[in-house]
């Protein structure tokens, strides 16, 4: 696989916390990636990285290029969102398509009028008579126009109601994800996204603590619902959590071999919630 | 140069309150407040002295020698001056909070994120904002301030015909795409000698996490005081009404319409009533020899340092 980013030892200190702690990954072309962590683990600072919004310590190579050095020729091939409420309230929406046509090479207006058509905005309107998910809308129809190499969501969903929500994820998997796109998507409603990542990075304090694809993960991680009787063999086997669910144990295993988990109950994959709230224990504390 | 167009073209959306129609506006209504003064008068000049009476030295007859003619039309071309420096005043005003404004208010909505997801550099983002002050607002208020002053001719060419003097054929002597030629070809040097206050706003506008005004406003003004309070103190051989005037004033005061006239030389020198010996010794050529004065060029130095900081921060500026 080529790699779309390729990070080494990448640190960010802010005047009173550590915000990255020598982050190390590597994100492939045609991947969809999952960065996911609690709040001030580092997310929205390794992305601002990545789209050389900030300055950092240690490596980094998106598509090729330096994002401190080279910004403006990456964001040819680059896109965020960065939540939905970033586009300026002022503008019109056919102004929004006009400026974004003519300023951006990889734009595509056939595209754009396309996917606006299929909304209820009018040309005319102004982005501050828009719901928030119309907004999201705009935005949507004018990134997944943009033919980039890379798109970096962060938080699009935020505040969107269930509708818009299911719609936004589903417009970017039928109309414009394919395998020369590469999709980097931080959020903290992971149930949403889970079915659709085909990588998954969780964040915490600045390091990355885990980096698989979802294949591997549904082989590396268990979770086995266990009766009384076998509980205590459970505990023997160093489980990453134990929970309890109507008299019985739900054990999340990881790197254990399955015949041994299977002989303790039912083995099943764990949810990315279930597995970010066991790797994360103690964050808060 | 297209991306740099649409720039200036999406500032031109976004301010096309403060840039056009504030000037068509403040345009209106002195015309308004002109037009009421105008039929004030006749009302008030009805009831008190039985109509108004022009003076023994107002002469519009029909056999105006050739230097009456073009003594009219030369004042009415300092009328046409003076409405467009009333305007451009105006536009002053809103260039000045337009600049202070133009790099923080999209970091404070967070609407930067959009742009910035896009390929425009900084520099041409910083650059579009700087000609959108320095140069398209002015135009606009130069040509809409010419617009009024003719229209002002007019209402008094109606006035005085419902005195029975016709003073339209003055209205010919008038040379209206002169002056707004004249007042075009001066935007350069309105925006040169702008450049320190522009870039100063600038600079507070792309570095300042909050409130840029205020420290726009009291880092030169505090400066001043400290310098001026050194000054009475006699502790150091600072002239402090130099520094207010060369320092503050260039910071801040900039955009005054025709503020460099200080420094500025005539050539010409009008003698009482002669119209038009006075808008020939204030030709492009006396304006224009304010650019021998160091002072303009060491401003907008000044002002070219401020930008290129500008452009730092609005490359560099971290919000977290």
């Amino acid at each position: 696989m080529t790699a779309v980013v390729t990070a080494t030892g990448l640190s960010k200190r802010y005047k009173s916390s550590q915000a990255l702690d020598g982050a190390t990954f590597q994100i492939g072309s045609g991947r969809i990636v999952g960065l996911i962590g609690p709040n001030g683990a580092g997310k929205t600072t390794a992305l601002k990285a990545i789209l050389g919004l900030t300055t950092f310590e240690g490596e980094l190579n998106v598509l090729g290029l330096d994002p401190r050095k080279d910004r403006d020729k990456l964001m040819e091939q680059v896109c965020f969102i960065a939540d939905v409420a970033v586009l300026p309230r002022w503008i019109r929406v056919k102004d929004a398509v006009d400026f974004v046509a003519n300023t951006h090479p990889r734009f595509n207006r056939a595209k754009c009028d396309a996917f606006l058509a299929r909304t209820k905005l009018q040309p005319q309107q102004k982005v501050k008579q828009l719901s928030k998910g119309m907004i999201v809308q705009l935005h949507l129809a004018l990134v997944m126009s943009i033919d980039a190499r890379l798109l970096v969501l962060d938080e699009p969903t935020l505040g969107l109601d269930i509708l818009y929500r299911k719609q936004f994820y589903q417009s970017l998997l039928e109309d414009y994800f394919d395998e020369d796109k590469t999709i980097l998507v931080t959020t903290h409603q992971v149930e949403e996204i889970e079915h659709i990542l085909t990588d998954l990075m969780f964040i915490r304090d600045g390091k990355i603590v885990l980096d698989t694809d979802m294949d591997s993960l549904g082989e590396r991680f268990a979770e086995v619902l266990v009766g009384a009787e076998f509980a205590h063999a459970a505990r023997e086997l160093k489980p990453l959590d134990e929970r309890q669910v109507f008299g019985k144990s739900i054990f999340l295993f990881d790197n254990v071999s399955r015949p041994e988990l299977e002989r303790l109950g039912e083995v099943r994959r764990p949810s990315i919630g279930d597995l970010f709230v066991a790797t994360m224990k103690g964050t808060y504390a | 140069m297209k991306t740099f167009y649409w720039l200036v073209k999406r500032e031109f959306w976004e301010h096309k309150g403060g840039f056009f129609w504030a000037p068509v506006i403040a345009g209106i209504v002195f015309l308004v407040l002109n037009g009421m003064g105008i039929i004030l008068g006749e009302i008030l000049g009805r009831e008190h002295w039985g109509g108004l009476k022009f003076g023994s030295d107002v002469h519009f007859q029909n056999n105006m020698s050739v230097q009456d003619l073009q003594n009219a039309g030369a004042g009415i071309d300092i009328m046409l001056y003076a409405v467009a420096a009333i305007i451009l005043g105006i536009t002053a005003i809103v260039v000045f909070f337009y600049c202070l404004g133009a790099l923080y208010d999209d970091r404070r909505d967070r609407s930067i994120l959009f742009w910035k997801s896009l390929p425009l550099s900084d520099t041409s983002t910083v650059l579009s904002k700087l000609a959108s002050a320095a140069i398209v607002a002015p135009v606009i208020a130069l040509v809409v301030g010419v617009i009024v002053g003719l229209a002002m001719m007019i209402l008094l060419a109606i006035a005085a015909s419902m005195h029975g003097v016709s003073v339209w054929s003055l209205l010919i002597e008038a040379h209206p795409i002169r002056v707004v030629l004249h007042l075009i070809a001066l935007i350069p040097l309105y925006a040169i000698w702008a450049l320190p206050t522009l870039g100063w706003l600038l600079l507070c506008s792309a570095w300042s996490k909050s409130k840029p005004f205020l420290w726009a406003i009291a880092l030169p003004v505090g400066s001043g005081v400290i310098v001026s309070w050194f000054g009475l103190m006699g502790l150091a051989d600072l002239s402090s009404n130099w520094y207010w005037k060369n320092v503050v004033g260039r910071m801040l005061g900039g955009l005054v319409p025709g503020g460099w006239a200080g420094n500025s030389t005539m050539t010409v020198f009008p003698g009482h009533n002669d119209p038009v010996a006075l808008l020939d010794s204030l030709d492009l050529a006396f304006h224009y020899s304010a650019m021998g004065s160091p002072s303009l060029w060491i401003g907008a130095a000044a002002g070219a340092v401020m930008i290129a900081g500008a452009i730092w921060f609005r490359r560099w500026r971290d919000e977290s």
